[in-house]
């Protein structure tokens, strides 16, 4: 019995030995692999900038569309449709077509724009006023705004939108919203495109780190035969470059958040000044504390990534002979 | 401790390195072998440390068959038997104290227990005052020294030697031998592959004499 206990605190002292052996070895390695990296600082810093454009690039066209996703999104506080009325269609049948049309359920507000007060806006807004002056009619027709009601959207507000246009006196029915739904499918596609190029460059850098940790293989090729001689495992041999294949992500990851940040940076000033133009309050959305830190983790786990295949690859065909 | 059972060794080139060889060692012995250069011993002992494997036989350390130790299994057998090479494979750009301690820091020990072996080990070997130096400011017999303080530094059960005393001078080829025998009486099995005859007739162990992979005296007791 008491053999027993005495056994059973033996193993649970002997895996305590291992852990803390395993784990000592993981500092030793995570040390001796960052000295390795800073002790070589301009070709880590190259491939720490290699890594950075390459993950700054996606990320910083994923951070441009979010902006202008957020630009179009205060647009489309309720679409418009609006009528241009016939040539010949009087104020007051205007006036009672606007009311049939406010009974309607789609319907959820209307208001009528007159050709004079049109022309007037116009020439106030435009700075045509002398062009304007000078036709002798005015070019302009008769036109109801119209807000649908608030459920109608997409395909419904279209099929509104072809029903109105029927209407006797309606020469044209336009719906505002396209141009946003243009932009809006646009920045789909393009949202597509830098997935697409973000997974191919994502691709490249753990090629790039698989190559490195590879070089990094090979010109340690004698130590690797000599830990393995005395008895070194695979996976002790193995620990020191997944920590340098870790460091040059992590770096790469640190370098890629302030591309983004340097890049917003420049770009803050100018659109600042535009956003003032248009009477916005537009301002750039960024990339944020946990974007950054995202950005560091992403690229340090691509680092593993990469050093892992590198390992997986070349270490075992390194046997002492 | 280490047992031989018809064990040959054909190399991928065709070469018999080895032809149907058993010895016994017992776990208290100190055993040399010897003959001319190409015989084989060499072979022996990286079968012993699964550098290579048998083709043909059955080989047994320390009541393991190896047959039955894998691929994985391999760095733990070679962690319980100390080992001096031929051609030192020592770490050239990591001091000496580095070299020494690197199957401590396989292990696990923790730092002041390699700190403490190391030094022992290194002051065994007389280089104690040398633990920063880097292997190529030794001279050769230095280098071959601080291979066996490596090979020591772990306390293995076993210790092979593959031309302990090639870079020695007659002097200190004997302090080498006279530390292998103090290993030897403190329980380890110790397996010296040496050409020295000279040297090796003169200390009272048993001598196996290969010839061309072939065993020619010394099998057993
Ligand atoms: N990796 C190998 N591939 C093919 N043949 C080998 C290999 N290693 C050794 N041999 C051959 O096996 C034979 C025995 O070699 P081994 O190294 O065991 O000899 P040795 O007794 O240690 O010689 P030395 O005293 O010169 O070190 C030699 O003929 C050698 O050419
Ligand atoms: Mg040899």
């Amino acid at each position: 019995m008491s053999g027993r206990r005495e056994g059973a605190s033996q193993s649970r002292a002997e895996f305590r030995d291992v852990y803390n052996a395993w784990l000592r070895h993981h500092r030793l390695s995570a040390a001796d692999s960052l000295f390795r990296v800073l002790d070589n600082p301009v070709s880590s810093a190259l491939t720490w900038l290699v890594i950075g454009i390459a993950l700054a690039l996606p990320v910083g066209l994923n951070i441009a569309l979010d902006n202008v996703g957020q630009l179009s999104g205060n647009w489309d506080s309720p679409a418009q449709i609006s009528l241009f009325l016939r040539d010949g269609v009087s104020v007051e049948t205007a006036g009672e077509l606007q009311s049939r049309l406010e009974q309607r359920d789609e319907v959820a507000a209307t208001r009528f724009i007159s050709r004079e007060q049109a022309l007037e806006e116009f020439s106030a807004l435009s700075g045509f006023a002398d062009v304007l002056a000078s036709l002798e009619q005015n070019p302009l027709p008769n036109l109801i705004l119209l807000t649908p009601a608030g459920q109608y959207q997409g395909g419904s507000l279209a099929s509104l939108r072809e029903e109105l246009e029927a209407l006797p006196d309606v020469a044209e029915a336009v719906l505002d919203m396209e141009w946003l739904q243009r932009l809006n499918s646009l920045m789909e596609l393009t949202r597509r495109g830098v997935l697409a190029v973000g997974g191919l460059l994502v691709l490249g850098v753990v090629l790039i780190l698989g190559n490195t940790i590879r070089l990094a293989i090979e010109s340690r090729r004698d130590e690797i035969v000599i830990v393995k001689l005395v008895g070194g495992s695979n996976a002790f041999v193995r620990r020191p470059f997944l920590y340098t294949g870790l460091w040059y992500g992590v770096g790469g990851g640190v370098f890629a958040a302030t591309l983004v940040a340097i890049s917003l940076w420049f770009l803050a000033g100018p659109v600042g000044e535009l956003a003032e133009l248009y009477q916005s309050s537009f301002q750039l959305g960024g990339l944020g504390v946990m974007g950054a830190l995202n950005l560091v983790i992403l690229g340090g786990l691509l680092g593993l990534a990469g050093s892992w295949l590198a390992v997986a690859r070349h270490l075992a065909a390194i046997e002492p002979r | 401790m280490i047992s031989f059972d018809r064990v040959s060794k054909r190399y991928a080139q065709g070469h018999d390195a080895l032809r149907e060889i058993s010895i016994d060692i017992a776990r208290d012995e100190l055993v040399f072998l010897t003959g001319h250069s190409g015989a084989g011993k060499s072979t022996l002992l990286r079968l012993i440390m699964l550098m290579e494997r048998p083709s043909r036989g059955q080989l047994t350390v320390d009541g393991r068959n190896l047959a039955t130790v894998g691929p994985r299994g391999v760095p733990r057998h070679r962690r319980d038997i100390g080992v001096v090479f031929q051609n030192h494979q020592l770490l050239f750009d990591r001091p000496v104290f580095d070299n020494v301690a690197l199957p401590l820091i396989i292990a696990g020990y923790d730092y002041r227990e390699v700190g403490r072996r190391v030094r022992a080990a290194l002051d065994k070997v007389g280089l104690l005052e040398r633990e920063r130096a880097m292997p190529v400011t030794l001279s050769g017999g230095e280098q071959q020294r601080v291979g066996i303080a490596r090979a020591v530094v772990g306390k293995p059960n076993i210790l092979l030697a593959d031309e302990p005393t090639g870079n020695l001078d007659p002097l200190l080829s004997a302090e080498i031998m006279q530390l292998f025998e103090e290993f030897n009486r403190v329980g380890v099995t110790v397996l010296i592959a040496s050409h020295d005859l000279a040297l090796i007739s003169r200390l009272r162990h048993r001598i196996i004499t290969l010839r061309d992979g072939r065993l020619v005296t010394g099998s057993a007791l």
